[in-house]
């Protein structure tokens, strides 16, 4: 088996999902406007800079469990 | 020289330089196999940046988009979304798969299922469903080069005609060069998109409208229930767009492809970096969406949405400018499907027919027939694209229903030591049976969901309860007692 993602590591990345997805029904609307865009293009738009920002974080985390486990490997299955 | 003329130059003068840079890129280099379709692994960030970016910018979301946008309305939402979060789901797989890949020489998907589950049959399978949802992907790719070189032509080359010219060129560039044109010429094709999408995403909402705002507040008054979920579809409300985007996100590094794409990268950490920075690229994405949208005014009543974003291009810009579009347009369907044939036709061949027909086949002959195979699975694609009369984007909905029916398989033998062979090979037959059975029968969506997300939880309920049941056989003595 490898090496599992570190938990905050795979928090940080359902943010995006639950920005993004599962919440459609809040944010999928056209009013307000913002800058002139939709309230849902504009929202979708917001994530692609978010997004990053998610996943930023969650490398530190998994550059940190890396440098702990050298070769990549955790020590028994689950 | 008349309008059509000089559009079908530029487009030729654009797809002639990028066919010459693949055939240069691949002329100095010894091909074996591992070098066609891997390049050695030595690709670091950039080139491997370009070669995934293939999935953002392709004729898929360059016409497919804008169609979706004119024809669909507020469900085209689902494709920003869910490229991002492929991204994503890719941060927390690609890095682990690339360390299994290169500790075990892997080369494709199907090898990794071979490796992990230890069965030829199970590998086998995952590579004849892999080329299978390819032809699909491979056919919008055709569609959309049929429709570049008709509107350029301003209706004097026939679709079809123009499909089979390009598919030809897609052909001889695979032949030639293998990976590593690819990755050269999708520098060509990204800067040309990148520009074309800038122009025509602020200029027509300007032209036509006086801007963004303006252009919106227009559409809103003349379709009101266009911009938002279902839009002027009646079956792809929110539950549609939930279960579409988990199944797509989901599956964008299941495409056997993009897979494979990964096996390129230099470490893991490259792999990881590159998720980081990857939706970043999709900011142009929206551009195109709104080309499609300002279309719905400029250009009403087109029977085929795919047509709208060239149409109004045709109708906004000088002839050269729809030639420059149009080689772009061009070059995003060849370096995919280049892409696409390369790794169906390597399935095939390694994967396929040499464990099952004719396990003592040398490594070069399996290169040769993969060399044939490319060419076969091109023309099987291009008959199909020259009857089928889909959409873009539903056909790539299609290919995505089937070749998520890996996911389980994949993270489940990444991050599960029970996930068991029995387990996996029941929950992809149930998920493909699915799959085919509900589209086939007209019944997608189903219940407002995607057929395809209605499939992949079926496939992971059966993959891990069979493999609860037989998941013993791989596990040494000392972890039997935990779960």
């Amino acid at each position: 088996m490898v090496r599992k993602p570190t938990l905050p590591a795979l928090l940080l990345g359902l943010i995006p999902f639950v920005g993004m997805c599962f919440t459609v029904p809040l944010w999928d609307r056209i009013y307000p406007l913002v800058g002139g865009f939709p309230f849902n293009i504009f929202w979708l738009m917001l994530w692609i800079l978010l997004t990053p920002l998610c996943l930023w974080g969650a490398y530190l985390f998994e550059k940190r469990a890396v440098s702990h486990h050298p070769g990549g490997h955790q020590d028994g299955a689950r | 020289m008349s309008p059509s003329a000089i559009a079908l130059l530029i487009i030729l003068a654009i797809v002639g330089l990028g066919t010459f840079i693949g055939f240069r890129a691949g002329a100095s280099r010894r091909m074996d196999l591992e070098q066609w379709t891997v390049a050695n692994r030595g690709f670091g960030v950039v080139l491997v940046w370009l070669l995934m970016a293939g999935e953002v910018y392709t004729t898929f979301s360059f016409l497919g988009a804008s169609g979706w946008a004119y024809s669909r309305g507020g469900p085209t939402l689902y494709i920003l979304a869910y490229l991002i979060l492929g991204y994503v789901v890719s941060f927390y797989i690609l890095p682990q798969l690339w360390e299994t890949a290169r500790a075990q020489g892997l080369q494709t998907q199907s090898d990794f299922f071979e490796k992990r589950y230890g069965s030829k049959v199970l590998a086998a399978l995952v590579a004849a469903v892999g080329v299978v949802f390819i032809v699909p992907y491979l056919q919008l790719q055709l569609k959309g080069m049929g429709i570049i070189v008709e509107v350029a032509s301003f209706g004097e080359i026939h679709r079809k005609a123009a499909m089979m010219i390009g598919g030809a060129l897609v052909a001889g560039f695979v032949f030639a060069s293998g990976i590593r044109a690819v990755a050269m010429v999708s520098v060509l094709k990204d800067v040309l998109l990148l520009a074309a999408a800038l122009v025509i995403g602020i200029f027509i909402p300007y032209h036509w409208f006086g801007g963004f705002g303006p252009m919106f507040r227009a559409i809103i008054r003349a379709h009101p229930a266009h911009l938002t979920m279902p839009g002027p579809t009646h079956t792809m409300g929110h539950a549609w767009f939930i279960s579409t985007v988990l199944l797509t996100s989901l599956g964008v590094y299941m495409w056997p492809h993009n897979f494979g794409a990964s096996f390129t990268a230099k470490s893991a950490d490259t792999l990881r970096r590159n998720a980081v920075v990857m939706p970043l690229y999709s900011l142009l994405l929206p551009l195109i969406f709104f080309a499609g949208f300002a279309a719905l005014l400029v250009v009403p009543g087109l029977k085929d949405g795919d047509l709208s974003l060239l149409t109004v291009v045709q109708k906004t810009f000088p002839p050269w400018f729809l030639g420059v579009v149009g080689g772009a347009g061009a070059l995003t369907a060849m370096v995919p499907s280049a892409i696409l044939i390369l790794t169906a036709s390597t399935l095939f061949a390694k994967n396929f027919f040499r464990p099952i027909f004719a396990p003592s086949m040398s490594d070069d002959g399996v290169a040769k027939l993969a060399k044939v195979a490319s060419v076969v699975l091109m023309a099987v694609a291009l008959l199909f694209a020259l009857s089928g009369a889909r959409t873009i984007v539903a056909l790539l909905l299609l290919g995505y229903a089937g070749v998520t029916q890996f996911f389980p398989g994949v993270v489940l033998g990444l991050y599960w030591s029970r996930a068991s062979t029995s387990g996996v090979f029941c929950g992809l037959i149930l998920g493909i049976a699915t799959v085919t059975f509900l589209t086939l029968s007209g019944r997608d969506p189903i219940m407002g969901l995607n057929a395809g997300f209605v499939a992949l939880v079926l496939n992971f309920v059966v993959a891990i309860s069979v493999s609860l049941m037989t998941g013993t056989e791989r596990m040494g003595p000392e972890e039997s007692g935990h779960i």
